[in-house]
């Protein structure tokens, strides 16, 4: 096997187009690998469609600098902050320029990636019914189920197949086999719909230790493309075992971009004036090293011995 | 507020009044997920709360939460999987009640969560669904949480993001949703539930330091009276200690 380890500026370069169809993240609010946010701002890509069910404030960032031409997903805000307000203003008033919404909702959204996993040309669910996101998203279509005599209206979703997938995830090897744990949101579903993956590991470990427990990898090696060592690639964003959650981060993100102005000056500040994420963990310095996880609470090893 | 508790403890208390003993709950962030703590430590001591991103829990998280993925929800969980199997545990009608909040409710529970004035003439796009919609279809109990103005309670909804009763009556089985619908609308004010053939939301309780005519004059329709018509009891000693054992820095004292 070879290497897959590359820049994280290499592997945004190398893998990702304009117009692509991209998850960066998909466990709603924890990972999410805004190192990669960052980085496709600063190689000012465009047009891309941003597919999650909700990235945290991610999406948000991507609309006010001009880089998404749409949003499939569920979400688009500041968690913890609120409205989005670039999205409000794409929206509302085309600035910086028009976006187009696909309407779904969480589940429907993590169904439709399932049926780009597994070949499905069609899922059929209950949950969008009496909703008007079958109106706004005409992709979703509502059918009487041939297999009930009864009326059963279903609504079926169409299956979504991402061009790249970019996670953050706790720890892999230089090949792409890779660990993470705690709430997956749509993670496993997103990874084995796309084209290819990408991983921001926050650490590089020996083939061995992901061997080790193969029941924390939840979508194999052969998806990954290339992996980038990245630490606190999910900066803001927490991840189990990793890294807490920098709340006044998204606070000062929330009231900065309130206005246009605002925004591109965060823009500049936290974005644009860093050359990559050492630059901005060099900016940061103790601030992140004080959401650094330092406990440990460690799981029970389980056995996998053969004899 | 100079009775001992602010009307966001309220609201929360009622909340954890609506989660029955036993019951699998959708619990969600904010005021939802305190609630569920206070009805663990009070009457539902069994009550499991589930969270979209793939955590069940029986215990609460020890610390504050900003998000349901913060750590200290991750950390002792009873289940931490994907978004799939939670929410494919609503679907397949194994989820006893859901919270939700939102921008806008109408007089039969529907609830707007994406675009004020309709998709095709927009007037403020609002961040979506989210698992709403999901929660409000599929849970066998909606539990919505407003902030009571006319303006936020209309008499429709200009987009149904997340289904209460849609027109009312048989209207929500029509659409093909076998069960669930609104259970409670809880306000600042007040606590709205559904009555009569079309299910219409009625004033059920009013809240202490409030009156029926000033909860109407908030409402966006001629809000008629419930026939079980109550004031909504004060919080209990044992409901304000179990609240307080929770929300230990006080974040909902205000």
């Amino acid at each position: 096997m070879r290497s897959k380890l590359v820049s994280l500026k290499e592997a945004v370069a190398g893998f990702i187009k304009d117009g692509d169809r991209l998850v960066i993240g998909a466990s709603l609010e924890a990972a999410i690998p805004f190192a990669a946010t960052f980085e496709l701002i600063r190689q000012g890509k465009r047009q891309l469609d941003l597919i999650a069910p909700i990235s945290d404030a991610s999406a948000d960032m991507l609309i006010g600098a001009g880089c998404a031409g749409s949003i499939t997903g569920a979400w688009v805000g500041n968690v913890s902050g609120g409205l989005g307000h670039n999205y409000r203003r794409a929206m509302e008033q085309g600035i910086p320029h028009p976006l187009k919404v696909n309407d779904f909702s969480n589940f429907s959204l993590a169904m439709a990636l399932m049926a780009g996993a597994y070949g499905m040309p069609f899922v059929p669910v209950r949950s969008l019914l009496g909703s008007d996101i079958t109106q706004s998203n005409p992709d979703h279509k509502i059918l009487q189920n041939p297999l009930s005599e009864a009326p059963d209206p279903v609504v079926l979703v169409k299956p979504l197949v991402p061009d790249v997938a970019i996670f953050s995830v706790p720890r892999s090897d230089v090949f792409g086999n890779a660990h993470f744990w705690g709430s997956l949101g749509v993670v496993q579903e997103a990874a084995l719909a796309a084209k290819s993956v990408i991983l921001l590991a926050d650490e590089i470990v020996e083939p061995a230790v992901i061997a080790s427990d193969p029941n924390r990898v939840i979508f194999p090696g052969f998806k990954v493309k290339a992996v980038a060592h990245e630490p606190a690639s999910q900066y803001p964003s927490p991840m189990t075992g990793c890294w807490k959650r920098d709340n006044a981060f998204f606070n000062d993100y929330h009231q900065r971009s309130r206005d246009r102005e605002g925004y591109l000056a965060w823009l500049e500040e936290w974005v644009l004036s860093q050359a990559d994420h050492a630059a901005l963990r060099a900016k940061l310095g103790k601030r992140l090293d004080e959401l650094r996880i330092k406990g440990t609470a460690l799981a029970a090893p389980a056995n996998f011995a053969s004899e | 507020m100079s009775s001992g508790y602010s009307t966001q403890e309220l609201m929360i208390i009622a909340s954890a009044r609506e989660i029955k003993d036993g019951e699998v709950v959708f619990v969600g962030m904010r005021l939802p997920i305190t609630a569920f703590g206070v009805a663990r430590l009070t009457h539902a001591p069994n009550a499991v709360g589930l969270f979209e991103v793939g955590i069940a829990r029986f215990e609460p998280a020890k610390d504050m939460l900003y998000t349901m993925s913060d750590p200290p929800n991750q950390l002792n969980a009873a289940w931490c999987t994907g978004t799939m199997q939670v929410m494919g545990l609503l679907q397949g009608g194994q989820v006893d009640a859901g919270f939700i909040g939102g921008a806008e409710i109408d007089r039969f529970g529907n609830i707007n969560t994406s675009y004020i004035g309709g998709h095709r003439q927009m007037k403020t796009k609002l961040p979506g669904s989210g698992g709403a919609a999901d929660i409000a279809a599929m849970s066998k109990r909606l539990l919505a949480i407003m902030n009571h103005e006319p303006h936020r309670l209309v008499r429709r909804v200009g987009y149904i993001t997340s289904p209460g009763g849609l027109d009312g009556g048989d209207s929500r089985r029509k659409a093909g949703l076998r069960w669930g619908g609104t259970g409670a609308v809880i306000t600042d004010r007040a606590i709205l539930k559904p009555h009569g053939e079309d299910g219409e939301l009625h004033l059920f309780s009013i809240h202490p330091g409030h009156t029926a005519d000033e909860v109407k004059k908030h409402t966006g329709w001629d809000l008629k009276d419930h026939p079980d018509q109550m004031q909504t009891p004060e919080p209990t000693p044992i409901e304000m200690d179990a609240l307080h054992a929770i929300d230990r820095d006080g974040f909902w004292r205000s």
